[in-house]
């Protein structure tokens, strides 16, 4: 534990586990070892080279996809496909790496890893799954959940969602992701004992539920906004982007049918034959070169999409927040009502018109005894409340601080990540174009010796 | 053919607008075009036409184009060493039913079609007359180009009269010899065998015309898809704006790459401007082309079926007779006739055709690749802006 780099944040994790500082695997200690020397990351960037020692050490990488036929809890016949993990741990010296650990895991598995995750972490902007089904696909990609190319896809986003687990500052330390990674049976029972699932507040899980904050955070509110409007921004993205890739699917596979009526052609021509004939079959090359481009871009969607539900895991944080914020009020509202009781009681006044005022009228008056008592038993009441509305406020303020610091991260991920999907999308345009401007040549070519 | 041109100041024949004296300028690039032209085959060539300068004409009765049509030759057919006259489309459908009856075994090239797709298309926009105007050029020119049919008269007339109404009126007379018997073949007869060859050039014709139709229809298809592709990507540049105005770094790259499909946009609508001005209509044309030469084929079976009746009833009439009546003879000559004349267009056309199509193929290769190239350069252009923005970090 000693060995661990201090970590000005730890202590206000809610998270009651101890963090991953040093188990009895030789992971910790890699980890610390690599924090150490993190000066050379080449950013330069502290939180950057921070949010990546764990990764240099440690190999994450989700390497096969297999269809796996097994009974369900209600002993029935089910299909599913399972992931082999793979760790490895690489040596500092000769950089070789060796494998730790192998396991497989289901997409259910990943899925109450994140559950867990979510609710132990409420300020942290959890990394999204990929998608369960195909969404936002264009139509000649199938949207069967046993698609090979589906299943792929998938994997790489569920090695990606490793990665970024692994290389999150906090997130890393985890152990119950430590043991997703090292523990193949058990881990769910595990989990499971953690009762996560009791600590879940179920309001949380009413989407659209608004409570009404007084004071809200400005910056929380402005969060959830830009949440709410990466969301529809990124879905409209990837929706005009379909039809987009449709569209030029249309355009060259159109081209095709010049390959055949050319061949055709060809046949009753003399001088143009060879030439008609050579062409059709660039002409079938370049209908045939759209699949591969148009599975290429599937990958920037792919890279959209792990925004468009992180959109969904700002506005979580964002909803904790409320959450809190509201509690908060509620208590200080609660202490504020009592106060009053209190002074009424005292001063034997009674400011407003309330159903106890009519009992009195009613009743006759208390005898000073009994008010004596209900006066101590709400000082008492007042006190306790105090605490609570101090704790809770010192545990807001941190969720605050906490919250906005990971998120602050988060932003500083996302502005990096989204760079180099665009970086790579005009990449991917380029070679498009390359490739166009190539079988055209060739076609050209053709036709000139005609 | 007694008409004098004292000077230029042409008298529109069909009631529009004097043709535009050429000016030394004029004359001069139109002498540039016309020796650009020339290069084609390098054969030496005295007679050049031009179409150009479509004129919108309202009158209370119609609404119509004029183009001039300028001509410069050195044959003694001519009087002066240039014309300028009007024609509207009208007058070339004149001409070329004047063509077809008086050179009845020989290919006419087509005229583009009278009726484009009602409703459809507007007949005075800019696109479609100049689209016209080049379909009108080429017929022109491949009359021009053609060694029996850049003589005839109508032809002579068509180019030069100042007052083609006039003409018109008085040229029924003037149906020849060869059209009239033409005419006169009686279909009842049925052709006992078409020689070899003229099969030939039928089906050749008959696939040709069916490809040709098949590459039609590509085109337009290709031509929808890509307008619906455009529509796509002019919703598809924008959302990156939209996106854009949400963030502050990634603002620049967002713009950037919204800029960059906006300028993709631009070019794939030069391209399929492009397919749609000069590629469909020289297949059109190429397909009523096939059309024209089929409709030769079957007037140069008819004579040869005339031929045949006339040779079947000689020879139930008397069988031993040793010689064949004189215009039995001429019959066959002019069978013989047609059947060179055939055979000299069809090769003509061939060869016309292989250039034809080496020009249009590619022109339209090279219209894929710079459109292909301009977004090459639109996508290259922002990836320093991507990745200065990422040092900068």
């Amino acid at each position: 534990m000693e060995q661990a780099p201090p970590d000005p944040e730890r202590q206000l994790q809610p998270a009651p586990l101890e963090p991953l500082g040093c188990p009895d695997a030789g992971l910790g200690a890699a980890v610390s070892k690599e924090a150490a020397g993190a000066g050379e990351e080449d950013s330069g960037v502290d939180t950057m080279t921070h949010n990546n020692f764990w990764l240099k050490k440690i190999e994450i990488s989700v390497s096969e996809a297999e269809k796996r036929t097994g009974r369900n809890a209600m002993n029935m016949q089910e299909t599913y496909t399972a992931y082999l993990i793979e760790t490895r741990s690489v040596e500092h010296t000769d950089g070789q790496s060796v494998l730790t650990d192998s396991l497989w895991r289901r997409y259910s598995e990943f899925e109450l890893l994140r559950n867990y995750l979510l609710v132990y972490y409420p300020h942290i902007v959890v990394p999204p799954l990929p998608e369960k089904r195909a969404e936002f696909v264009w139509h000649k990609l199938s949207a069967d959940n046993m698609d090979p190319d589906f299943v792929e896809r998938r994997r790489i986003g569920l090695e990606n969602f490793l990665l970024r687990i692994a290389s999150h500052p906090i997130l890393c330390r985890d152990k119950i992701f430590y043991l997703f990674l090292t523990q193949e049976g058990n881990w769910k029972e595990t989990v499971n004992e953690t009762g996560f699932q009791l600590k879940a507040d179920s309001r949380l899980k009413a989407l659209n539920a608004t409570f009404r904050v007084k004071n809200p955070d400005k910056r929380f509110t402005d969060l959830k906004h830009y949440s709410d409007e990466l969301q529809s921004v990124i879905s409209h993205l990837l929706r005009v982007r379909a039809r987009v890739a449709d569209r030029l699917y249309g355009v060259y596979k159109v081209h095709g049918n010049y390959g055949r009526v050319f061949s055709e052609w060809s046949a009753i021509e003399k001088e143009m034959g060879d030439g008609l004939q050579s062409a059709g079959h660039h002409m079938d090359v370049y209908a045939s070169s759209i699949d591969d481009i148009l599975e290429d871009e599937e990958h920037y969607a792919d890279q959209l999409k792990e925004y468009l539900f992180y959109a969904e895991a700002l506005r979580a944080v964002c909803r904790k927040h409320e959450l809190m914020q509201y509690d908060l009020e509620m208590a200080a509202q609660d202490l504020a009502s009592k106060k009053q009781q209190c002074e009424e009681l005292a001063t034997g006044t009674v400011r407003t018109f309330s159903l106890k005022g009519m009992t009195t009228k009613l009743f006759g008056q208390e005898t000073p005894e009994q008010r004596e008592a209900r006066i101590k038993v709400l000082e008492e009441q007042i006190n306790e409340g105090e605490q609570q509305l101090k704790s809770k406020n010192l545990e807001g303020r941190e969720f605050v601080k906490n919250a906005w610091a990971d998120i602050e991260r988060f932003k500083e991920q996302k502005n990096r990540d989204l760079k180099e999907a665009l970086i790579s999308y005009a990449v991917m345009q380029i070679s498009m174009c390359k490739k166009g401007i190539q079988v055209w040549t060739n076609a050209k070519e053709c036709f000139s010796k005609m | 053919m007694a008409r004098s041109f004292g000077d230029k100041d042409l008298i529109l024949p069909n009631g529009g607008t004097p043709a535009g004296t050429s000016s030394p300028a004029s004359s001069s690039s139109l002498l540039n075009r016309l020796q650009l032209d020339d290069d084609i085959d390098g054969e030496t060539r005295d007679l050049f036409v031009i179409v150009d300068d479509p004129k919108k004409h309202v009158c209370t009765m119609e609404t119509y184009i004029t183009y001039r049509i300028t001509t410069k030759s050195t044959r003694v057919e001519f009087d002066l060493p240039e014309y300028s006259v009007r024609r509207r489309y009208q007058d070339f459908d004149w001409l070329r039913s004047k063509l077809e009856e008086s050179q009845p075994t020989h290919l006419i090239p087509p005229l583009p079609e009278k009726f484009v797709v009602k409703g459809v298309v507007d007949r005075f926009s800019e696109e479609f007359v100049e689209t016209r105007r080049k379909a009108l050029d080429k017929f022109l020119k491949r009359i021009t180009d053609h060694p029996v049919l850049s003589f005839n008269e109508h032809f002579n007339v068509f180019l030069t009269a100042k007052d083609l109404n006039a003409y018109k009126k008085q040229g029924i007379a003037l149906l020849t010899r060869m059209g009239e018997s033409v005419k006169h073949v009686t279909g009842g007869y049925k052709l006992r065998t078409r020689p070899l060859e003229f099969a030939a050039i039928g089906d050749y014709l008959d696939t040709f015309a069916l490809k040709l139709g098949t590459i039609d229809r590509i085109a337009q298809r290709i031509i929808k898809e890509e307008i619906e592709y455009l529509v796509e990507l002019r919703e598809y540049g924008p959302v990156y704006s939209t996106w854009s105005a949400l963030e502050g770094e990634l603002a620049e790259p967002l713009e950037g790459v919204s800029a960059c499909i906006g300028n993709c946009s631009t070019a794939l609508e030069e391209l399929t401007d492009d397919m749609t001005e000069d590629f469909l209509p020289v297949l059109r044309e190429y397909i009523l082309y096939s059309d024209s030469m089929k409709s030769v084929l079957k007037k140069r079976d008819q004579v040869q079926a005339e031929y045949e009746a006339k040779l079947e009833a000689v020879a139930l009439r008397k069988e031993d007779r040793p010689k064949v009546p004189a215009d039995v003879e001429k019959c066959q000559d002019r069978m013989e006739c047609f059947n060179a004349d055939l055979k000299a267009d069809m090769e003509r056309w061939q060869n016309n055709k292989r250039q034809d199509f080496r020009q249009l193929l590619m022109g339209m290769a090279d219209k894929n690749i710079q459109y292909y190239e301009k977004c090459l350069m639109a996508w290259e252009s922002i990836i320093p802006l991507l990745q200065e923005k990422q040092e900068a970090k």
